[in-house]
């Protein structure tokens, strides 16, 4: 028998002691790999998010709850923005791709974004099955929301008002879904895309009907309410020939909004902007700030700031699990220091038997590094499945395959665990290294 | 095949020390030991010199050192002067780490209480008997030594589940599993009745017997005297 299997022999021998142990070890190492686990997806899913969007144009209002709204699709839109303004920066020299984006409804959660086949381009999106949107009310639907929801190419499916499922549903119209993108691990897997004449008609169609006062507060409630329909048949038919699923050539891009839309009455929520070259950084937020009534978010910018604000929270969840890691060092070390009383005969006797004091000492050290080892394993295992359970009861982004990623930097989980075991068990080690055989045996 | 050649070489190797009478080997030689206590106290004992398979007893009443004498040619106590020698072998002349092999290998202890490691099942206490001494773990030997002990039918059993009869066999399975020289016992019979005195005993010398090895019992039990001749009383040979 090895130090180790006669350390974890040792273990097994005091179940209650070394259980208490493993659990707070478990339970500190189980908060570090959730919020290591969250941080990461969270970093992750913010930069997929917003890879190739260099500016979103949209009503003023906090330039956050604009990035939000308009690239993460969590929060309510700052409000509308004139067609017409958005055209004239889509035209700008500087502008490669612009994206509009017209929002307003939902379906089980998972946003209606009404907006023309720039919107592939920029997600690079692909069609697993089926085609993209023709005529009004057609949508292509991402992976996520098929399969959560498991819809085919065919079903129809209502949108709710606003952004939860529990909103007034556009009972009028259902949405015919033609395609079912390919899955693109961002955001778009998430969202529903039809084209924006769908969004405007179905807010116009119940115009007179009577929204609760927190609809009308949103935005996408205060342009719905104001549309004129007038002219969305006219352009309806242009859906037909523009939407092709590959991508039209750059210059056909900018034009797009205007081709598609026409109308100069209308508005959008935001626009999503590509810069054509990098000199534009510094200078086409400047000119939408200062010369519209447009805000200019960037989302490089904003996202690190909320970023840098959830690392706030994260940062005080962080020092609770290091006071966990720390009782748990504590525990592992009382439990090692009693139990060197009650086994202070079963050391001696080995020294009888031929273990040197380095033996006694390596025994009592793996016994610390065993309990916290074990507890950092099955700390990691509980980080896991509750990332899973977070994910799949707020319904959002986690899925199993995303609980069952393990990170490189777990590693240093098992490390942190191991040192905790060590450092608790030296001081109890040094004592075993030290027992005098002869006094322990003659029990003085 | 358990002893480790090294020992064997170096007990070849002082053989030419050892005295050769009718073919016995001296097994066990105390010269001038001193022993002072940390308290202060200090004890002198005479010379000793046992040949193998010359059982001794080591008499005196409470408190007289024989205990600390067990200990000093254990290699558990190092003496303020004097010499042990232990099979050949200078004890203290030993580094630390091969004189705990040397005791794991050479060395067999009792004790009063039988002391097995209470995590470990009664195999796996001679198993560890066997790895502490540097032996590679050999099963048939602890099947043979724990059915000599009739204990084959307890091998797997925590110490907490045997009688105090099962613990005492399974101590001295444990001492004498890797076949030692000499077979220590501090006062082993100590709280025993006559009968359970007149069972350990007998086990104990056929033990030593059948495994070569010569037999020290520390004691201020009368009872004992009456099967092992030679005693050594602390303070003066009897």
């Amino acid at each position: 028998m090895n130090s180790i299997q006669i350390a974890w022999k040792n273990i097994r021998q005091n179940t209650a002691t070394s259980l208490l142990g493993i659990l707070l070890t478990a339970f500190g190492t189980g908060i570090l790999c959730v919020l290591l686990l969250t941080s990461h997806q969270i970093e992750e899913q913010l930069g997929n998010n917003s890879r190739g969007i260099d500016l979103v144009v949209g009503a003023k209002g906090s330039p956050i709850q604009l990035i939000l709204s308009s690239i993460y699709h969590m929060d309510n839109p700052t409000g509308n923005i004139s067609l017409r303004e958005a055209q004239k920066l889509a035209a700008n020299p500087m502008v490669k791709l612009a994206v509009p984006l017209s929002l307003g409804d939902n379906y089980k959660g998972h946003r209606i974004v009404g907006t023309d086949s720039t919107f592939l381009q920029l997600y690079g999106l692909e069609l697993a099955e089926g085609r993209i949107w023709k005529g009004d009310f057609e949508a292509a639907i991402g992976a996520d929301v098929a399969r959560k929801n498991q819809l085919k190419v065919g079903d129809k499916i209502y949108g709710a008002h606003g952004l939860s499922s529990e909103g007034h549903t556009h009972d009028e119209n259902a949405y015919t879904i033609t395609g079912i993108f390919k899955p693109a691990h961002h955001i778009a897997d998430r969202l529903i895309v039809t084209n924006l004449a769908s969004v405007w008609r179905m807010h116009g169609t119940h115009e007179d009907e009577a929204h609760s006062e927190d609809e009308h507060e949103h935005a996408e409630s205060e342009h719905s309410h104001s549309h004129d329909l007038a002219g969305v048949d006219e352009h309806e038919h242009h859906h037909g020939e523009d939407h092709d699923p590959v991508a039209p050539k750059e210059p056909q891009l900018v034009k797009n909004i205007m081709g598609n839309v026409g109308s100069r009455e209308r508005e959008i929520t935001s626009m999503l902007i590509q810069y054509r070259n990098p000199a534009a950084i510094g200078m086409f937020p400047r000119l939408v700030n200062q010369n519209t009534a447009m805000q200019a978010a960037s989302p490089a910018i904003e996202s690190a700031r909320l970023f840098s604000l959830l690392g706030i929270g994260i940062d005080s969840l962080q020092i609770l699990a290091y006071v966990i890691m720390l009782m748990a060092a504590l525990s592992v070390f009382i439990s090692l220091y009693n139990a060197l009383k009650s086994r202070k005969y079963d050391l001696a006797i080995m020294r009888t038997l031929g273990a040197s004091q380095g033996k006694l000492f390596g025994i009592v050290i793996a016994e610390g590094i065993l309990l916290t080892f074990v507890g950092a394993i099955v700390g990691i295992g509980i980080g896991h499945i509750a990332v899973y359970l977070i994910g799949t009861r707020t319904g959002s982004t986690a899925s199993l395959l995303e609980a069952l990623v393990l990170l490189p930097q777990e590693a240093w989980l098992l490390v942190i665990g191991v040192t905790i075991g060590f450092l608790a068990a030296v001081i109890p080690a040094v004592k075993a290294y030290k027992t005098s055989i002869s006094q322990t045996l003659s029990g003085n | 095949m358990h002893i480790c050649s090294e020992y064997l070489k170096l007990a070849k190797r002082n053989r030419s020390t050892t005295d050769m009478q009718d073919n016995k080997q001296t097994v066990i030689r105390l010269n001038d030991i001193a022993y002072r206590y940390p308290r202060g106290e200090s004890l002198q004992f005479a010379d000793l010199e046992v040949t193998n398979g010359q059982h001794t007893l080591i008499l005196g009443d409470s408190g007289s050192g024989k205990t600390t004498l067990l200990h000093i040619l254990s290699g558990l106590l190092k003496p303020e002067t004097g010499t042990v020698q232990v099979d050949g072998q200078q004890l203290y002349e030993l580094p630390a780490r091969k004189l705990d092999e040397f005791r794991g290998q050479r060395i067999g202890l009792i004790f009063q209480e039988a002391h097995l490691v209470k995590s470990l099942t009664v195999r796996e206490n001679l198993q560890i008997a066997q790895g502490f001494a540097g032996a590679k773990i050999n099963h048939d030997r602890i099947d043979e030594v724990l059915a000599l002990l009739n204990l084959a039918h307890k091998a797997n059993s925590y110490p907490g589940k045997l009688s105090r009869g099962q613990m005492q066999r399974a101590a001295i399975a444990r001492a004498v599993i890797n076949r030692p020289a000499i077979l220590v016992a501090d006062e082993p019979t100590a709280s025993l009745d006559d009968r359970n005195t007149e069972s350990v005993l007998s086990l104990l010398l056929t033990q030593a017997e059948q495994q070569g090895a010569t037999l020290v019992v520390a004691t201020h039990d009368k009872r004992v005297k009456s099967r092992i001749n030679h005693a050594y009383q602390v303070g003066g040979v009897v």
